[in-house]
């Protein structure tokens, strides 16, 4: 129930790491037979996901994973543009690889504006266009958000920032969004795309950054000169190879994976509401992600709930997984207006394709349980 | 570069019958610490003094911290170990020796010889005097200061010879099994390792006993405390922790008795199953973090309210300390990174608003039989399913 922190790696994903890691170890920038062996994974990989993304195999590069590619846009492209203007434009609910980041350039001299949400989490269109001005260079929206699942309205940004005489860049974290939703850039306008292989049935450790032709990018890594100058370092072999092929899995029978996953998240939302003192937080349809179901459960610690549920075998978040060894209260949470005595209260609970009715059920038998006598017991 | 190392010990209590119970614990507190170093070593007690010797290469800088963790070495000194093979040889391996280790020999100096072997033809006067003459021939730039020396020379002479100049200080203490066991309350925060540090300084050997209440208090809550227990056995040995499952008790005593007493009820249970644990595996006192007026629990009151219960000394080392003087020694002892991890302990979860500060003991003991139902079936199932995990 936490696989908005993690996921299962897909068997066939780890069986064919193994077989790059043990047979095929070649280094793709050798001139020899083993590295040209490598250099076919990624040239696979690149395919599958090209494919997939509908964009130029050109257009894609490796990184070490959601973070780094975060890093690689919003810095890479605030330096290479910044002749045309220091301003950019985010979310106050953004993950931490891009608020930090964000911060990182604020000290850098540039200014940053953090626009707000609604109580779904949502950014409003005309408060974004009103933040615009003659500075901005680029705008970052995730797509979707990873502790209450709200989507933002990313095709309209898309054509808001290109509709202008002199377009701005958008980058869109996908991290959450990637493999629960098809996604064309092209189509919506995106510039450049953060993703993350462990939050999709693939390998911890990898990444990609869709960066589109056009863009002005520039390295914040410097070495040997790997992908087109922009990220040095020997390509994680392995780890792209296993991408390309989660990937691959987890777009197969995609709507019907997709049409389950709502399916099993309005039958626990109800089985959630019918519990005493609980909130569910954010869109609870079609609008919000398949995946992703925020609680807030008056008069209980969510960390205490949380360790309550591990006990029965029940993994669940409370903010996020990224954020939760900062005790700190969550900024979404706070974004979208959550009252602050449920603050300390909220869990996120979070479905794969894996997960099963028998697992929500068993989920709410247990909260069902220990509510009450959790409640029993409080802080005075 | 040295292959050995002469170990200098405190003399003080360790006189007549005792002292091989000294060395003896000394020596096997060394080879412990040694365990981990990269390389292969020796250690020998002989004639009132214990070497260490390396088989080969070994890791000196990590060796010499290892040993400077060994409670009752007061020095240590890396040392040249030479055959007796007459004095002329003897004075040209002085003169090798101050090449290698001091390159330029501009120094200050003095011999301080010692003749251990009352065989040896030379007496130390004349030793002192003819290696000086020796050393000044060869090093123009040196010169004699019997006072104020740069540089001491010390040449031993036993069975073998020992060269050597420089005390590495040590913790100091005794080492640890001289003196008996002890059960550390071990909570997660600064105080209690930096109380269970001190206590094995003076060669008590250290149990520990952590309340662990989930889902109170989570995983990573326990895993801390065992980092912690790890750090003070890196001074005083392998730790037997004992991992007492609180919670139940905890909840009893929250719906029986008033909320303002909690904490001082709770501390009283804890004390009475540390002691019951304690009388199981031999120790003889308890040992805890306490310090006067640090919060609630810990004015003089409490104190003697909790206290109130055991029977086995309860040794508090910290208990005139300031904060800041227990965090000092927690950065020196490198306990204080994990002890700020910021984890909610067994302590803190139901703690009140405002705990009474000045408990009545009666007042406590008749809220106490307001648990006379259950609660002793309680402490003794606790105890029962203690789980053991022995840490270093």
């Amino acid at each position: 129930m936490d696989n908005s922190a993690t996921t299962k790696c897909f068997k066939d994903v780890a069986e064919l790491m193994c077989r790059v890691m043990e047979a095929e170890y070649g280094n793709p920038s050798s001139m020899h037979r083993k590295g040209v062996e490598a250099e076919a994974y990624i040239r696979d990989a690149k395919k599958i996901i090209s494919k997939n993304l509908k964009v130029s195999e050109k257009e894609l590069y490796f990184t070490s994973g959601g973070t780094e590619s975060d890093n690689l846009a919003l810095i890479g492209c605030a330096y290479a543009n910044q002749r045309a203007g220091k301003h950019l434009i985010t979310t106050s609910i953004e993950h931490p690889a891009v608020l930090n980041t964000m911060k990182h350039l604020e000290e850098q001299g540039f200014r940053v504006t953090y626009l707000p949400v609604d109580s779904y989490g949502v950014v409003n269109l005309s408060e974004l266009e009103a933040a615009i001005c003659e500075d901005t260079i680029l705008v970052s929206v995730m797509y979707l958000n990873n502790e209450i699942g709200s989507v933002q309205p990313i095709e309209e940004i898309g054509a808001l920032l290109k509709n202008r005489e002199k377009p701005i860049l958008f980058h869109v974290d996908a991290v959450q969004a990637y493999g629960k939703y098809r996604i064309y850039p092209k189509k919506l306008k995106i510039d450049l795309m953060s993703v993350s292989g462990h939050k999709i049935h693939g390998p911890k450790g990898v990444g990609l950054l869709y960066v589109g032709e056009k863009v002005k990018i520039r390295p914040i890594l410097f070495g040997g000169g790997q992908q087109k100058d922009l990220r040095s370092g020997t390509e994680n072999v392995p780890g792209i190879a296993g991408l390309g092929e989660a990937v691959r899995e987890i777009y197969l029978n995609f709507e019907e994976k997709i049409e389950r996953m709502y399916a099993l998240k309005e039958e626990f939302i109800q089985g959630i509401l019918a519990l005493e003192g609980t909130k569910v937080n954010g869109h609870q349809g079609r609008d919000a992600a398949p995946h992703i179901v925020s609680v807030s459960f008056a008069g209980v610690r969510s960390e205490v709930l949380l360790h309550a549920l591990e006990d029965k075998g029940i993994y669940v978040s409370s903010g996020s997984a990224c954020a939760s060894n900062h005790p700190a209260v969550s900024s979404t949470l706070k974004a979208i207006g959550v009252k602050r005595e449920l603050l300390e209260s909220t869990l996120r609970f979070s479905f794969s394709e894996f997960t099963t009715e028998e697992e929500l059920t068993a989920c709410l038998e247990a909260l069902k349980e220990l509510l009450p006598v959790l409640r029993k017991f409080t802080r005075h | 570069m040295f292959q050995a190392f002469l170990i200098k010990y405190g003399e003080i209590g360790i006189k007549g019958k005792n002292r091989y119970l000294f060395e003896d614990a000394l020596v096997a507190q060394i080879r412990h610490a040694l365990k981990g170093v990269e390389g292969t070593f020796q250690v020998t007690k002989e004639q009132g003094r214990i070497y260490v010797e390396a088989e080969g290469s070994f890791d000196y800088e990590e060796a010499v911290e290892s040993m400077g963790r060994v409670f009752g070495i007061v020095g240590i000194c890396p040392v040249v170990i030479l055959e007796d093979e007459g004095f002329e040889r003897l004075a040209e391996e002085v003169v090798t020796y101050l090449k290698e280790h001091y390159g330029d020999c501009k120094k200050t100096f003095k011999v301080h010889a010692k003749r251990a072997k009352k065989t040896y033809p030379k007496e130390s006067m004349e030793i002192n005097a003819e290696l000086g003459g020796r050393i000044l021939e060869q090093f123009p730039e040196m010169k004699v200061d019997v006072h104020h020396p740069e540089l001491m020379l010390y040449v031993e002479i036993r069975e073998r010879i020992y060269l050597y100049s420089e005390i590495i200080p040590g913790l100091g203490g005794m080492p640890v099994g001289t003196n008996g066991k002890s059960m550390l309350l071990l909570s997660g925060g600064i105080d209690s390792p930096v109380a269970g540090y001190m206590v094995a300084k003076r060669g008590v050997k250290i149990d520990a006993v952590y309340f662990h209440a989930p889902p109170y208090t989570s995983e990573r809550a326990k895993q801390k405390v065992v980092d912690l227990a790890a750090k003070v056995a890196r001074y005083a040995g392998p730790v037997y922790l004992y991992v007492v499952n609180f919670t139940d008790i905890q909840l009893y005593i929250y719906e029986k008795c008033p909320h303002d007493e909690l904490t001082i009820i709770m501390r009283r249970y804890m004390m009475r199953i540390a002691e019951r644990i304690a009388q199981k595996t031999g120790c003889l006192g308890l040992i805890t973090g306490e310090s006067i007026g640090q919060v609630a629990s810990q004015t003089v009151q409490s104190l003697a309210a909790t206290n109130e219960v055991c029977t086995m000394p309860v040794f508090r080392p910290l208990i005139a300390f300031d904060k800041e003087d227990i965090v000092t020694i927690s950065k020196k002892i490198d306990t204080y990174e994990t002890s700020i991890q910021p984890f909610e302990d067994c302590c803190t979860i139901f703690v009140a608003k405002h705990p009474v500060t000045k408990p009545n003991i009666n007042v406590i003991k008749r809220s106490e039989t307001k648990l006379e139902e259950k609660i002793d079936a309680m402490v003794d199932e606790a105890i029962e399913t203690a789980e053991l995990i022995v840490v270093g």
